[in-house]
């Protein structure tokens, strides 16, 4: 039986992977657990002890608020780092999409074997804060599966945006302006750490329309058991319309770049 | 024809290679060799003009096309970090092989390229010529019924280049059709049946090398070499010794049939070059006469 061309071209990457997998696992549960014990349980002692911190936290504690939204910047910051360098270097350093494309792989579906490869790295480690969250009691929830798949649609938007910015690249000389300048900024206003209402009011808006605050918001929904229907088709729904244009520039890009 | 921008690195070509055929674009540097073959390769659309693979129009066909083809680029784009054996499994599963079968025939085509015993290490660790033979070796994965090399020996040494070329042999006598690219005369030579040799984008002359030999020049060359700059001074003295004179920077080349009468020729006019040297015709010699320039200067 045929395979699909996107999982053919996924086999190459988890070749490569094979040969690091061991650092990337350990450092895929080991930054989260890290993260997590210096911000949930230090940052949080300090903000469960106000009780005006914790009426903005809505009564619950800082641990259960920050543990969701991590999920979240995890996928995004793997999006990142993943789709910059990698995808702009298979272009050009190691020639890895030049010979995709002499044979019978289309653009389109190396873009979506690089989605894929993504998908499996966004996998350990947003895989790797959920354990660390279903292990601590204050962010153990039934939740936590729905709010890992939110997780990688939310990376997923990003993967796509990003991995299009590569692929239009001649040079990598933006790449860490993109990283301070775009992911930085939305790795903290984004409503991971603190809710996005004690954002001055007209920072507030910024928020809502950038695709993690969607994210954050979901995973936070679903482990906390408070997101309804209404909000989870339009949080869904900002982040699929965020995802198509991102999608079909890459497949743009590519057919490009590997096909001029 | 193919442009890029306003500049036109393809300006008009018109060939046509047979099935088994072993076709030879020869060129120097810049000629639009390489711009051809990646318009063969269905991964370059075409600007202008037709272009059927196997009977197929790459602007619809590219991936049909492409499934039949084997390329050789001219930079080795091998994964430096896998083994020779899973860049071979994992192109093979590029063209949706099986992996079953795809392991088969890598063993097979690691032992056709000599490198079985390397099977196992990284590329990164091979030597040129080793990558060169893998590369090779890659390109045959989906069993070709034609595969482009282009500039297959560049940059590899005497020895390298010639188990190459005795494996590229061995698949020419195997049926496949063999399009390369080259600027080594000696190579054009040994592997190709037919060969166009361009020059700034167009076809200057097509035949067999033998042919182009034969129409283009003489059946010896006299090599007369003078001592620096004083090459172009001896002009006037050698003219009517053989068919034609070319004045070259280090050296000039007397055109005639046969060699040693025109060194003889030479001496009876008291001419005393440094050293002088009979050899036969080459397609360098032909390119000289196209184009009025040497090939890899």
């Amino acid at each position: 039986m045929a395979t699909p061309a996107s999982v053919r071209v996924l086999e190459m990457q988890m070749l490569l992977l094979k040969r690091i997998w061991k650092t990337n696992l350990t450092l895929s549960f080991l930054q989260p657990l890290l993260f997590f014990l210096g911000m949930g349980l230090g940052v949080g002692s300090l903000v469960n002890d106000r009780p005006s911190s914790a009426e903005a936290l809505g009564g619950i504690p800082y641990a259960s608020f920050l543990g969701p939204g991590l999920l979240a910047t995890t996928a995004m910051l793997t999006a990142a780092g993943e789709s910059l360098w990698p995808v702009l270097g298979g272009f050009k350093w190691d020639g890895t999409y030049e010979a995709m494309a002499a044979t019978r792989l289309t653009a389109a579906q190396v873009v979506r074997g690089q989605f894929l490869w993504l998908g499996v790295r966004m996998g350990i480690a947003v895989g790797g804060v959920a354990i660390v969250l279903a292990v601590h009691p204050d962010t153990r929830s039934w939740g936590i599966a729905p709010a890992v798949a939110a997780a990688m649609l939310c990376g997923l938007v990003f993967t796509a945006w990003i991995t299009a910015w590569a692929a239009s690249r001649e040079y990598d000389t933006s790449f860490s302006n993109v990283q301070r300048l775009v992911i930085t900024p939305l790795f903290l206003f984004g409503g991971a750490f603190y809710p996005v209402d004690s954002l001055p009011d007209v920072l507030r808006p910024i928020a809502w329309v950038t695709p993690l605050w969607h994210g954050v918001e979901m995973c936070r929904g679903f482990m906390l058991h408070t997101l309804g229907g209404v909000d989870l088709a339009l949080h869904t729904l900002v982040l699929v319309a965020w995802l198509i244009p991102g999608w079909i520039l890459c497949d743009r890009f590519f057919a490009k770049r590997l096909y001029r | 024809m193919k442009r890029f921008g306003d500049f036109e690195a393809v300006k008009g070509i018109d060939i046509d290679v047979s099935p088994g055929e072993s076709f030879g674009f020869l060129g120097p540097n810049g000629a639009g060799k390489s711009s051809t073959m990646r318009m063969i390769a269905a991964v370059s659309p075409v600007s202008e003009g037709v272009l059927r693979i196997f009977g197929l129009d790459p602007a619809h066909d590219g991936s049909a096309i492409r499934n039949r083809l084997g390329v050789v680029p001219q930079a080795d784009n091998l994964d430096g970090e896998l083994t020779p054996l899973d860049n071979l499994i994992i192109y093979g599963r590029y063209f949706d092989i099986p992996r079953s079968e795809c392991i088969a025939r890598a063993r097979e085509l690691l032992d056709f390229v000599q490198l079985s015993d390397r099977s196992a290490g990284r590329v990164d660790s091979l030597s040129g010529g080793m990558k060169r033979r893998l590369t090779i070796a890659r390109g045959l994965m989906n069993r070709p019924e034609m595969l482009l090399l282009d500039e297959p020996t560049t940059g590899l040494d005497p020895q390298a280049r010639h188990v190459l070329w005795d494996r590229l042999y061995r698949l020419k006598q195997q049926g496949v059709t063999l399009v390369l690219t080259t600027h080594y005369m000696d190579e054009a030579e040994q592997l190709c049946d037919r060969l166009v040799v361009m020059d700034a984008g167009r076809i200057a002359a097509e035949g067999s090398p033998r042919e182009l030999i034969t129409r283009y020049s003489t059946r010896e060359v006299l090599e007369l070499r003078f001592g620096a700059g004083q090459n172009a001074d001896q002009e006037s003295s050698l003219i009517g010794i053989g068919e034609r004179l070319e004045v070259l920077a280090d050296r000039v080349l007397v055109y005639a049939d046969d060699g040693e009468a025109a060194l003889r020729e030479v001496h009876n006019r008291g001419l005393q070059p440094e050293s002088s040297l009979v050899r036969r015709s080459s397609l360098e010699d032909v390119f000289l006469r196209l184009t009025g320039r040497s090939l890899e200067e």
